[in-house]
């Protein structure tokens, strides 16, 4: 995940390079205005620069030319900033098709994404895998408080409000993985409310899709049944969903492939049995003021449980 | 001396009733003299300062490194909330009105506010509004939702303590103070003018502070109304802007932002009116442009009631909607750009001399601009999808509050220094003070408009090591460091200043507004008669006409 810091920099949607390119042209009518006036005030204060303070006094000549002249060439600015971002507006905030159903749906959590593919029946959590190229629909949700979608490659950022479904357009050209985060400030742990989108080719796409749709794995050796045992008595299945079992709950991640991720927690950690198992052994250790409850598990049931819920993938 | 007619200022024709002979405490609190009130509003607001510095060092010291555990999430949420409200509310706002209600009767020849126990009112009770919201942290818990306090994450179910129940109260009650505030400058500008002052030769400090005065007497009510709902949910179960029972999260934005974005130009306003006295008298130049600054004043003013969803851009608003408010919003950098240009040409061919109240204005110059052309950015909607809620907007709002407001505060202070304490502060030490200010101020915050593009969102306690993530925060910390080195100086300024500095004669400057007519410190009376105004340079008639000051 961490390097994808370059995508960041690089764009890879058709949306992306709008607003860059928007984005270009501000910095350099924006640059040129600060140079104007950063270089006549240190003409002006080079020139009449005086090193004692003296009772003397001036009027001053006034002249409009020099106010209708800043007037015109701010306005002229203004006028085609406008007619820039009205452009970029309607190219990057196009109208929904009538009748078209959105291809993924994702609602934000305090503090982690939930993913919907309602066409496949897949649902997924905080990692977003998507095919390249397809100019997708994303319908964005919230479960409680604001939270806001942004990776800077493939698009805008749009927030997710609660009673209210907002769309937004998404799109990636190249395959690879880009890094975003929640933009809008959600509570305790906004700054772990990270994002990692894959882009695969179609067909790889597909063979993630296809595995994604497996049932979870069945537990093989004696200490992941043992961990699959606890995930029950535990009460787990409370929040937690794992296709295939009891467990159906929506109110925690979905786990059924929890050991196919990369990453843990919104971007805390890298997934792996070692990091795992610390969020469980102390969940408000590693992001304090999640709403994980710590069950004082003991290393034996640590070590089950870490086995079973990794064999997940 | 005959021929020429005196005018007599009439008021107060007795002192008024809670004015004592002598200086001790009791009088203070119980004074409704506008010079003591001003002072003490300064005051308040640098005690203020000192809290809400405390709490950015604090932060800063939380980002240095990536992954760091100095604060955890809670603490760390509290103290940015607390930075910016207090900042926001209890610093910059009680600066600009303290210079006001100390200078604005001064500047127009009067002896008092219109109405002397209001204004001792609105100081108390921002004064409680202030402690109220600082109490919260003995109480349970300060506020945790962001000075936005955006719904419904600043609702009973998300955010327990009664840290914004303490906010909601906090800033109701300093808000009325506010709104006392502004109906005085108002009522006074309008009445209490000496002879001869019409509204075009208002001084432009006076002019700003008067016109603000309408724009926080139409802003602060949205505000209070908002925080009456916030409360009622909080506290009575109302459900204004919880969506599950039929609220809605994005009506509070609304409300909070057609009040935060006047409130922008709030802090904005008064500060121009610092600059545009300033620049003038160190450049020994009649302002250049007065009409056109203070007519661009009255059209920002009545553009910043129709921006206020530019802060909305992501909030899924149709494309008519961003249309518009992108195009409202654009509008203001011209008058802004014209007032640039103005304070620019009042220096060209003047003598200009480099006081540190002269540095701290030419300063405000360029980082304001810097702080202007950021700002332009929001305001084009498609640029706004990428960088709003990153480092960008705290870079921004920081080149527009610190750049801006504050080193327009800080040029003030020093200037007018003299007038309130009878004693000069010293330039050496305030040389030392502008310059690491400067280079500490700098160095925080324009590295973090690279952060916000590079993708940092703000208002998280941590960040992971991203490729130079690490280093472009730790310069940030440093530059805080010298930013703290450098209030230090100036606090040392002031305390050395007011008991051993150089005796300040009437006009240091050699200025010409008629504050400076009255004795450094004006006595209890300002005037006891000031002749008639002819020119928006007043001293320099009186002088040619070999006026003398019998106040004195």
């Amino acid at each position: 995940m961490w390097e994808s810091i370059d995508h960041i920099f690089k764009s890879s949607s058709e949306d992306t390079e709008t607003m860059k390119q928007l984005f270009g042209y501000f910095l350099i009518a924006g640059g040129f205005v600060f140079a104007i006036v950063l270089g006549v005030t240190f003409y002006i204060l080079r020139k009449f620069k005086v090193s004692d303070h003296s009772k003397q006094h001036f009027d001053t000549h006034e002249s409009h030319k020099v106010e209708y002249l800043t007037i015109g060439f701010a306005s002229v600015l203004v006028v085609s900033f406008l007619v820039l971002a009205i452009g970029a507006i309607n190219k990057i905030q196009t109208p929904i098709p009538e009748g078209k159903e959105p291809d993924i749906i994702i609602t934000g959590h305090q503090w982690w994404w939930e993913i919907n593919y309602p066409s496949e029946g897949v649902v997924a959590a905080n990692e977003l895998h998507i095919p390249i190229e397809k100019r997708l629909l994303v319908r964005l949700e919230s479960k409680d408080v604001i939270h806001d979608w942004y990776v800077p490659a493939l698009g805008r950022k749009m927030d997710m409000i609660p009673g209210q479904s907002n769309y937004v357009w998404m799109q990636a050209l190249e395959p690879g993985h880009y890094d975003g985060a929640c933009n809008e400030y959600c509570g305790a742990q906004h700054a772990w409310m990270r994002i990692l989108v894959v882009a695969h080719e179609q067909n790889e796409y597909e063979k993630w899709l296809a595995d994604q749709k497996k049932k979870a794995s069945i537990p093989q050796t004696a200490l992941q049944k043992k961990g699959a045992k606890i995930f029950q008595d535990k009460v787990c299945s409370n929040c937690h969903a794992i296709q295939g079992t009891g467990a159906v709950a929506g109110i925690g991640p979905d786990l059924t492939h929890l050991g196919s991720r990369e990453t843990l927690l919104g971007g805390k950690l890298r997934n792996g049995p070692g990091s795992l198992k610390d969020w469980l052994r102390d969940p408000q250790k590693v992001k304090p003021g999640a709403h994980m409850p710590d069950f004082l598990f003991t290393e034996e049931e640590l070590n089950a449980l870490t086995a079973y819920l990794y064999n997940l993938k | 001396m005959e021929g020429y007619k005196r005018n007599m200022i009439p008021e107060p024709e007795t002192p008024l009733p809670s004015i004592k002979t002598g200086y001790g405490l009791l009088q203070w609190l119980s004074s409704t003299d506008h010079k003591q009130l001003g002072i003490m509003y300064l005051w308040m607001a640098l005690f203020f300062f000192l809290v809400g510095g405390a709490e950015a060092m604090l932060m800063r010291a939380q980002l240095a490194l990536p992954e760091l555990n100095l604060l955890g999430p809670e603490v760390y949420n509290q103290l940015f909330t607390m930075h910016g409200t207090t900042m926001v509310f209890l610093v910059l706002m009680p600066t600009l009105i303290g210079l006001g209600t100390y200078f604005l009767p001064l500047m127009i020849g009067a002896n008092e506010m219109a109405f002397p126990r209001l204004n001792a009112m609105s100081l108390w009770i921002t004064l409680l509004g202030g402690l109220l919201l600082n109490f919260s942290y003995l109480a349970g818990g300060a506020p945790d939702a962001g000075w936005f306090s955006y719904a419904p994450l600043s609702e009973k179910n998300y955010s327990f303590t009664p840290g914004l129940d303490y906010y909601s109260i906090g800033l109701i009650v300093t808000g009325i103070g506010s709104i006392g505030a502004a109906l005085n400058f108002i009522v006074t500008t309008i009445t209490m003018r000496v002879k001869g002052m019409k509204m075009n030769k208002l001084p432009l400090f006076v002019w700003m502070v008067f016109f603000n005065s309408f724009l926080i007497l139409g802003a602060f009510p949205l505000l209070n109304a908002g925080l009456f709902m916030l409360l009622l949910d909080r506290q009575l179960q109302a459900h204004f802007f919880l969506p599950a029972t039929g609220g809605s999260a994005v009506l509070w934005q609304h409300v909070f932002w057609a009040f935060g974005h006047p409130e922008v130009y709030i802090l904005a306003l008064p500060a121009f009116g610092i600059i545009s006295e300033v620049i003038p008298v160190f450049s020994r130049k009649k302002i250049y442009g007065y009409v056109t600054l203070a007519a661009s004043t009255v059209f920002i003013a009545l553009l910043s009631f129709g921006v206020w969803a530019h802060h909305m851009f992501a909030v899924g608003l149709g494309n008519p909607v961003n249309t518009f408010f992108s195009a409202a919003s654009m509008l203001i950098g011209i008058p802004t750009g014209i007032k640039v240009i103005n304070w620019t040409a009042t220096m060209w061919g003047g003598r200009i001399f480099f006081s540190t109240s002269m540095l701290f204005a030419v300063a405000f110059l360029i980082d304001f601009t810097l702080g202007g052309l950021s700002g332009i950015a929001f305001a084009i909607a498609p640029i706004d999808w990428h960088i709003t809620d990153t480092y960008f907007v705290v870079a921004h709002i920081h080149y527009v509050f610190l750049g801006g407001t504050l080193f327009a505060s800080f040029a003030g202070i020093y200037y007018w220094f003299p007038k309130i304490s009878g004693k000069m502060l010293s330039e050496k030490l305030g040389q030392w003070h502008f310059w690491l200010f400067l280079i500490g101020f700098n160095m925080t915050f324009l590295i973090q408009h690279l952060l916000g593009l590079l993708g940092m969102p703000r208002r998280v306690y941590t960040y992971p090591d991203l490729p130079y993530y690490g280093s472009m925060n730790f310069i940030a910390t440093m530059g805080a460091v010298l930013m703290m080195i450098a209030m230090l100086i100036f606090i040392f300024n002031i305390f050395h200043s007011l008991r051993k500095g150089m005796k300040a004669s009437s006009n240091p400057w050699y200025a010409w507004t008629i504050e400076w007519f009255a004795s450094s410190p004006p006595s209890l009376k300002n005037f006891d008669e000031l002749d008639e105004v002819k020119t928006s340079r007043p001293l320099i008639d009186w002088e040619k006409t070999n006026q003398r000051n019998d106040g004195e």
